[in-house]
């Protein structure tokens, strides 16, 4: 019964109307975007929010127990050499994980991610994933990220991939989704939008790039994109929807540059962890390099921070 | 119609070496490099930290993949370096004389500079027979010392003796297995830049060898104290520099190397050059029961 109702509240919107993308206007957006010089303390707010804003991530297929604590000592203890940093927003996992990583985050405000619905090819029915988004959400994960159907997107059967989310929306409950675009199989910056908009109207809180599985993972161009139809859904419906680039963003200086576009995109609402995420496994140290740099004034060796 | 002897000359850019590939310094800086009689010889780069920074990175993603090459195949490229200076011999002769060398003095630079890249090569796989060992000790144990590259050197190259200097430092580093970022002589720098061409068409793996030019008194804090850097080595240093040197090398425990008053004609061709940039790990064993 929940699901019709939620059902006849959301209608897929036609996407005949989503604006075109002019390619080459991102591309040049884009590159003014990366001539911003941010330094010193300015620098150092950057960092800190970057680290705060990031969902530190292993999904392989050897992820063991032991890795997913290890990781999760990294997410409460990022340099303890270093006063007063935030802590990451989450830790990202696969769902036979999720229980692992609430034992070992026990205390902590850190949000517990699942990837769900067949991740990364989400190629399985529906009735799959949906169990796949409820073993994740029982074992304690507080945000899912789905993946799209990119197969019945790409052949034009847009009604199977809103359905699909709506219905993986409805089994998350009160828990956050984030919607996995996987824009490196998409292939044009219109599908992009495309899809944006389906799985905004769709009900996603979040709509995040890649798996990290594909290249290209995020870029700018298509975050931009992404942006531009978060901003456009707000002014439409009053809705705030947040945004997770991910995949392939792994020094401080890009972070940075993406921290910009989003200031310069949607304003400092959305400049929280609450609206914006990194998607990284990475990054976390380069941040934390450059920070170290920032006060002692000395280049850093990866050898003495903890691993990712 | 213009005579054919009126050509414009084509002037060469130098260029730094990081990675493989000759960019341009990021900060946009240069040096005028200029010869006896007050004529401009070239525009150089004026390398900054940052320059160094991105060599510093270049050389540590090489490094693990030098250090696993066979010792043969580390022999064999630098053989090569040496073929490839041998064909362009008369390059670096000239250059030299462009910056103030007699001709007698610049050919038997180049001739040695060839000869020590050989006399390096053949090292290659033979340091470690002369330097391992297996050690004595009063139990059940098999106890033995091997070598290991020490990881990304910075080195200061001499000022004076700019191409024989620098591949005497360069030649026993890389030998080793050691990827290196080194800063070319200030007053004679346009022989380190054509040799980094000489690298590139030899097999040696992008970012083995980094080459900047600039000014020493800029860069030496920064070689001296970057924390990713393993050994830091100095030549013809003053007091006052050496100083500095072992102080900032301290905060990473850097290996520091101090090369003063070394004769590069004569002094440099030995072993020990090797074993500088090496560590020692020893190993015990247990034997019997």
């Amino acid at each position: 019964m929940a699901l019709n109702a939620v059902k006849t509240s959301l209608q897929l919107p036609d996407l005949s109307r989503v604006p075109a993308v002019d390619e080459v206007g991102v591309n040049e957006r884009v590159a003014r975007f990366q001539t911003r010089s941010i330094k010193t303390a300015s620098k150092v707010e950057a960092l800190k929010l970057i680290l705060s804003m990031i969902d530190l991530t292993t999904l392989e297929g050897q992820d063991t127990p032991g890795k997913v604590r290890q990781m999760c000592q990294k997410a409460i203890h990022l340099h303890d050499a270093l006063p007063d940093l935030p802590h990451v927003a989450a830790v990202c996992v696969y769902p036979t994980m999720v229980h692992v990583a609430k034992d070992a985050l026990k205390g902590h405000n850190i949000n517990i991610a699942s990837v769900a619905t067949a991740f990364p090819s989400g190629m399985s029915t529906l009735s799959v994933k949906l169990d796949d988004t409820r073993m994740a959400v029982d074992a304690g994960a507080t945000e899912i990220d789905m993946v799209i159907s990119r197969g019945k997107f790409l052949s034009g059967d847009y009604r199977y991939v809103f359905d699909e989310i709506v219905a993986v929306k409805e089994a998350c409950g009160d828990v956050h989704l984030k919607v996995i675009l996987e824009t490196g199989e998409l292939g044009t910056l219109d599908r992009v939008r495309r899809a944006s908009v389906l799985a905004m109207y769709a009900g996603a809180d979040f709509i995040k790039t890649s798996t990290g599985k594909i290249q290209p993972a995020a870029t700018m161009q298509v975050t931009l994109v992404m942006l531009q139809a978060i901003s456009d859904f707000y002014r439409e419906t009053g809705k705030m929807v947040g945004m997770k680039p991910a995949g392939g963003i792994s020094t401080a200086k890009l972070a940075v540059h993406y921290l910009v576009m989003l200031r310069e995109t949607l304003g400092n609402a959305w400049m929280t962890p609450e609206w914006f995420r990194f998607g990284a496994s990475t990054l976390a140290n380069d941040v934390l390099m450059q920070l170290m740099k920032q006060s002692t004034g000395v280049y850093q060796s990866a050898d003495y921070f903890s691993k990712d | 119609m213009a005579k054919q002897n009126e050509r414009i000359a084509v002037a060469k850019t130098y260029k730094i070496y990081i990675g493989g590939k000759f960019p341009r310094t990021e900060s946009g800086r240069y040096f005028t490099l200029e010869d006896g009689e007050g004529n401009v010889i070239a525009n150089m780069c004026r390398g900054s930290r940052k320059d160094f920074r991105n060599a510093v990175v270049a050389a540590r993603n090489a490094q693990s993949g030098w250090a696993k090459t066979s010792a043969y195949l580390r022999g064999q490229i630098l053989y090569r370096i040496a073929e490839m200076l041998e064909g362009r011999r008369e390059q670096f002769v000239a250059e030299l004389k462009l910056q103030g060398s007699t001709k007698r003095a610049a050919e038997k630079e180049v001739d040695q500079s060839i000869d020590r890249l050989i006399y390096f090569a053949g090292w290659a796989d033979k340091y470690q027979q002369v330097f391992s060992s297996v050690n004595p000790v009063a139990s059940s144990h098999f106890n033995f010392s091997v070598l290991e590259p020490t990881g990304v050197v910075a080195m200061l190259t001499p000022d004076e003796s700019s191409l024989l200097g620098m591949i005497s430092n360069l030649a026993p580093a890389i030998a080793g297995g050691n990827t290196c970022i080194a800063l070319a002589s200030e007053s004679m720098p346009l022989c380190a830049i054509s040799f980094a061409e000489v690298l590139h068409a030899s097999d040696v793996p992008g970012g083995v060898v980094n080459i900047l030019t600039g000014l020493r008194s800029e860069l030496t804090s920064q070689f001296a104290s970057h924390m990713d850097v393993n050994a830091v080595i100095y030549c013809d240093a003053s007091e006052a520099v050496a100083k500095t040197v072992q102080e900032l090398a301290a905060d990473n425990i850097k290996h520091v190397i101090g090369r003063d008053r070394v004769d590069w004609n004569s002094d440099a061709e030995n072993p020990y050059m090797i074993r500088d940039t090496q560590e020692v790990k020893t190993t015990w064993h247990p034997i019997g029961t």
